[in-house]
């Protein structure tokens, strides 16, 4: 994969996404689509439906209708645990550090999917803070290194496409700095990543496009460079 | 000859050793509940029923088919454990959703309609299993008796329960397991298919309950009962150890069979009643178990 190159073709392509808990209708005909090597993000404020369609994609809210296409390849009717063997790796929101197991038996938990995931000794030259921790109760580290935790852990499965619910949420401002030097890393290293975030300022020094969410489908699409421009509309849309 | 605390010492081992027997069977049982408890959220009440149909497996081949104990020891796990699958793919399965209380119900009846099917078939009376000859005999350890095969049972069991443990908790399939038992959602979404996993966890809690029938059938007879009186101890035993730990079904199931032991010895009036009394004082003090985690 060339570095951090950006093609016209369209890795994930999602088309009138609806999607269901239960009996109540969430998304309302979602409509995005993340080039190979971008970095986009998905802003709305709270239930506008950004984890929904994350979790859509990943197969977790499994009543869905609509199209989502991974390469090419149709993820909707597809078996839950093949998604993620596509080469899509999820961070979600809560972390999910699981605590009966220690640090490296969490950063090796997910099965490699793909050649060409990161080496262990990579993800600590990104992550130095979980370098020497590997027998630590994995959520005794603190938010943050949990943070960079849920995130390593996908870079090993050779996943090139990396869903991050939420990386800053609830984090000290030094270490969403050094998150965000890390994803900047991840770009450079040809990763495609679909991030949300409540934090537009964050988000402004990583992407290259946003689609703004509001009541479960998509009402805007503005390019980063673009984001000045358009802060006062921005502004209404998340309502800060 | 010498007396210990007041009782010949022929006594106090020989029961101590017959605790430890019982302590061996309440292991692997409430290891096997625990496995199934951690992972499917099930209380699984056939499990009784489950061991008694390892220890007719091996019966039954031994009858039918002229297959001895060495076999047995292999053939019926693996047919509980099969029945266990096909049992979670075709009914447990569909119940993950609903409260706890309709997979107890489901596995009870289970339970009721194994047991009856083999009450029908072959009566109350216990059928006697020979001890393979590999292990008759005993030895004579100067201050008791040791029958070889109930130190092969305890020695067996003990070789069992730790292999279960140090797999869970020391591998990389262990890890998937512990994982799966936290998140199931995520551990799905790493790519893993969990509902094959449950199925073969509860095949392998099964499969121990089966093996431990296979231990049991020389000791005890084989009879369509010997679940039903076995399994409420059982319970006892993991609400005492912790629901869903597993060093805390072995350690507790290996001590209260010796502490069962010692009652017998001491106050023999209270040896029935002395697992729940206990039961009933861990309750009050810590009702997560001895080695639970409140949740």
């Amino acid at each position: 994969m060339p570095d951090g190159a950006i093609t016209k073709t369209a890795m994930l392509e999602i088309a009138d996404l609806h999607a269901f808990y239960g009996e109540s209708h969430v998304l309302h005909g979602v409509s995005l689509e993340v080039r190979q090597g971008e970095v986009v993000t998905l802003l709305g404020r709270n239930g506008a439906g950004k984890t929904t369609t994350m979790r859509s994609i990943m197969g977790i809210v499994s009543k869905r209708s609509g199209s989502i296409r991974f390469q090419g390849t149709e993820l909707v009717g597809m078996a839950q645990h093949r998604i993620p063997r596509l080469g899509i790796g999820y961070v979600p929101e809560e972390r999910g550090i699981f605590s009966s197991l220690s640090v490296d038996e969490n950063l090796t938990l997910p099965p490699v999917v793909k050649d060409g995931g990161m080496t262990v000794q990579q993800i600590y030259d990104l992550f130095p803070n979980l370098k020497g921790r590997g027998s630590t109760q994995g959520t005794r580290l603190s938010g943050g290194e949990q943070q960079m935790l849920a995130i390593a852990r996908i870079l090993r499965t050779g996943a090139n496409l990396i869903l991050l619910d939420e990386p800053t949420e609830g984090l000290a401002p030094v270490i969403i700095e050094q998150i965000g030097v890390a994803v900047r890393a991840l770009k450079a290293r040809g990763f495609t990543i679909v991030l949300v975030e409540q934090n537009f300022r964050f988000a402004a020094t990583i992407a290259d496009r946003h689609y703004v969410m509001e009541e479960g489908h998509v009402v805007d699409m503005i390019p980063n460079d673009q984001l000045d421009a358009n802060m006062d509309k921005l502004h209404t849309y998340l309502g800060v | 000859m010498f007396n210990l605390l007041g009782v010949p010492p022929q006594v106090l081992f020989g029961q101590l050793l017959l605790g430890l027997i019982n302590g061996s069977f309440y292991a692997l049982l409430s290891l096997g509940l625990a496995v199934i408890f951690g992972m499917l959220n099930v209380i699984n009440f056939a499990h009784g029923a489950l061991y008694m149909v390892g220890a007719f497996v091996a019966w039954l081949l031994l009858t039918y088919l002229g297959l001895g104990y060495w076999w047995a020891l292999l053939v019926a796990p693996t047919v509980v454990g099969l029945v266990g699958i096909a049992l979670e793919k075709t009914m447990l399965s569909r119940l993950y959703k609903l409260d706890h209380l309709y997979g107890l119900l489901l596995t009870f009846g289970l339970a009721l309609i194994f047991e009856g099917a083999f009450r029908h078939q072959y009566g109350v009376s216990g059928q006697p299993y020979p001890i393979p000859d590999a292990l008759k005999g005993g030895q004579n350890l100067g201050f008791m008796f040791l029958p070889n095969y109930r130190g092969w049972v305890v020695v067996a069991s003990l070789v069992i329960c730790f292999g279960t443990w140090f797999a869970i908790e020391r591998t990389k399939l262990g890890a998937y397991l512990r994982a799966a038992t936290e998140n199931p959602t995520l551990v799905q979404a790493f790519g893993i298919n969990v509902p094959v996993m449950v199925s073969l966890t509860y095949g392998f809690g099964v499969a121990l309950a089966g093996l431990a029938g296979v231990l049991a059938a020389p000791i005890y007879q084989v009879s369509p009962l010997m679940g039903t009186n076995l399994i409420i101890i059982v319970f006892a035993v993991v609400v005492i150890g912790g629901m869903g730990s597993i060093l805390g079904a072995i350690v507790t199931g290996l001590g209260l069979g010796m502490l069962e032991g010692l009652t017998k010895v001491f106050y023999p009036e209270a040896s029935n009643i002395v697992v729940f009394v206990v039961m009933a004082i861990v309750l009050l003090i810590k009702p997560a178990g001895l080695f639970g985690r409140e949740r």
